[in-house]
Formats: structure tokens, C-alpha cells, sequence
């Protein structure tokens, strides 16, 4: 709670803009970024499927409900901060507060009603622990990620990232009620995963995020150096998925997928880490980097899950 | 996890009661949600 605290009491957007006409309700639902939601839905969903504990139905839908309006929350309290910025990037200049379809004002209260709401409602419902680590990754990407660390550090995605991986730890909490090797081991794969999938992007939109100012990777540190951090990251991910299978917490199903889709992963990295650009130059090889980073996160989980159901 | 398209901005042709009424009755629809699934927790936390 310390987040609504700071947020309600000290901090003050600049320049806030009134908007011309009340808000919307498809606004306020852009407001939770749903398509980056979907992929937080769904690991937080194959944490708790692959918890080797059974829940009953309607609460395991309540606590992925949670984990949705709580992301959704964290989303509308990032767009609130970040209008600005967002106004001055040509991939965001759309949203509905850079648009003046939505007042920051109603932004921020939808907000927070929905982190406070969705944490309070996890904590009744399922129980207090995995509400803590939701209110914790709320935090962790509405205030370290999003007014600490982004516009102050190149490293920000590193460790911001982090907020990302909580789903299939507040999943396999809300089943399980304690935290194992397992759902941490999930954590560290999506915390290793991020840095890789967020520069290959930064790599293609490095002209925006420099006119914002925002200290990406490639702005500060170069695109030599970024892609050097992408090999580096995906050649540790490899290994680190394959964790699972070597601990015992999962079977071969999982294992065999872990290495075939992380070494396509690697292999994808190679091309854009070993490369320099060039003149006229597309960007294909990061574009698909990118691209697949998202189907391999759905996949790598989807095989989490399948593995409980299929044994070899 | 951080990106998604932009997204394509409404029209702005309807008048400011009508959006009102779609905003009320969507919050509505969700506190009548919201009220039937505590329902449906509360049987599931007795079962």
C-alpha cells in the first residue's frame, strides 16, 4: 500500500490536461493495456494449473481475476504517470490520455480502485499471502519500474522486468499457499526473458524512446552494446529453463519443449547480437526476435501446463 | 510485457449523455458481477 500512498499524497503528474468530454468505458478499459494483460493472464494462469495443488474452480478464477485487474491497475497507474512521455512517442501518442480522452484525474482513481480492489479481493478470497506478493509487483512496476528506475537508468528493464514475472508466482501461490523452488524458478525465467524481448523492441523504436528522453539501452549504451545484452541474457535463459526439468518439477514434455523453443530463442539472438546495422536497414532480424519472444513465453508455459497432463 | 499496438481512437460522435448512460451501465454490469461472485466464493470457501 505504500504505492497508493506515495501516489494519492506526494507525487503530482506534470502538465496535467483536462480532457473535453467524459470518460469512456472502452477508454478506461485501454487504460489496463488488455493485450499485455492476456500474456499476465496467461502465465499467471500456467502457475497455477502447474501447482501440483487443486483449488476449487471458482476460486482459482477468482485469483486470476485478481491478477488481471491488479496488472490492469498497474498498466492505468504506468499510462497516468507517462502521459507526457506517451504524447511525444509515435507508438503511444494514441492512448486515451495523450489524446485528451481521459483526464488524469479519473485515470489515476481507476487506478488505484483497481490495484486496491483487486489486492483486498485476492486477500479475502484466496488468501493473504499471494495478496501480498500482488500488492508487491503492483508496486514493484507502478512505482521502482515506472517513476524510479525507467527514466533514470538504462539498466530499468533489468530489474522493472521483474514485475512481469510475479503471474506464475502469484498463480502457484494461490493454489499452493507457500512459495517453493518451483514458482521461483518460474520468476527468474520470465526475469531473464524480459531484457531480450523488451531491447529487441527498443533496438527498432530507439528514435522514439530518444526523443522522450527515456534512457533505453540502445539510446545510452549504443546497439553494439545492447545486442552484446540480449546474447548474453539468452544464452542464461537457455539453462535456466531447462531448470525445471532438472529439479524434478516437471516431466519430459516440458523439458524437450523448454530446449528446442529456448535454442530457436538463442538461435534468433545470435543473428541480431552478431550483426551490425546497416544502411537502409529494416530491422527484420529484431523484428522477428521480438516477435517470437512473445509466441516463445506462451509457449514455454503452455508446455508447463501441458506436461501436468501428459506424462512420458 | 510492457507493449501493445496503438490503439485507434473513437469517433467522437456521440453526445456526452449517451456515453454516460454506456459508462453507467458497464458499471453496473460489473458491480453485479462483482456482487455474484462474491456469492459464488462465499459457497466455494464453505465447501
Amino acid at each position: 500500500m505504500y504505492g497508493h500512498a506515495t501516489m494519492t499524497t506526494s507525487i503530482t503528474p506534470p502538465n496535467p490536461a483536462p480532457a473535453r468530454r467524459p470518460a469512456e468505458w472502452r477508454d478506461l478499459i485501454a487504460l489496463t493495456k488488455p493485450r499485455v494483460m492476456s500474456l499476465v493472464i496467461f502465465t499467471g494462469l500456467c502457475g497455477l494449473i502447474a501447482a501440483p495443488t487443486r483449488i476449487h474452480p471458482v476460486l482459482a478464477f477468482t485469483a486470476i481475476l485478481c491478477i488481471a485487474i491488479g496488472a490492469g491497475g498497474a498498466a492505468a497507474l504506468n499510462q497516468w504517470w507517462e502521459a507526457d512521455l506517451d504524447a511525444g512517442m509515435k507508438r503511444t501518442a494514441k492512448r486515451p490520455l495523450p489524446q485528451g480522452r481521459l483526464d488524469r484525474t479519473t485515470a489515476r482513481d481507476f487506478a488505484l480502485v483497481l490495484c486496491s480492489g483487486s489486492v483486498f479481493l485476492m486477500g479475502f478470497a484466496i488468501g493473504w499471502l499471494p495478496a501480498a506478493i500482488l500488492a508487491v509487483s503492483i508496486v514493484y512496476y507502478s512505482v521502482i519500474y515506472t517513476i524510479w528506475l525507467k527514466p533514470r537508468t538504462p539498466q530499468n528493464i533489468v530489474i522493472g522486468g521483474g514485475a512481469g514475472a510475479f503471474p506464475p508466482l502469484i498463480g502457484w501461490v494461490a493454489a499452493t499457499g507457500e512459495i517453493t523452488l518451483m514458482p521461483v524458478v518460474l520468476f527468474a525465467i520470465i526475469f531473464m526473458w524480459t531484457p531480450p524481448h523488451f531491447w529487441a523492441l527498443a533496438l527498432f523504436v530507439k528514435s522514439d524512446y530518444a526523443k522522450v528522453g527515456i534512457p533505453m539501452m540502445p539510446v545510452v549504451a549504443g546497439e553494439k552494446a545492447t545486442r552484446r545484452q540480449i546474447l548474453i541474457y539468452s544464452v542464461l535463459l537457455l539453462p535456466l529453463t531447462m531448470v525445471p526439468w532438472w529439479i524434478g518439477g516437471t516431466g519430459l514434455v516440458y523439458g524437450a519443449s523448454a530446449f528446442v523453443l529456448s535454442a530457436l530463442f538463442l538461435a534468433l539472438s545470435v543473428r541480431v547480437g552478431l550483426r551490425t546495422r546497416g544502411e537502409e536497414d529494416t530491422m527484420k532480424p529484431e523484428k522477428q526476435l521480438f516477435a517470437y519472444s512473445v509466441i516463445y513465453l506462451f509457449a514455454l508455459f503452455a508446455a508447463l501446463v501441458l506436461d501436468r497432463f501428459i506424462v512420458i | 510485457m510492457d507493449e501493445e499496438k496503438p490503439e485507434t481512437p473513437a469517433p467522437d460522435t456521440r453526445s456526452v449523455e449517451q456515453i454516460r448512460k454506456d459508462r453507467n451501465r458497464v458499471l453496473g454490469l460489473g458491480l453485479a458481477a462483482f456482487v455474484v461472485l462474491v456469492f459464488f466464493i462465499s459457497i466455494a470457501k464453505m465447501s
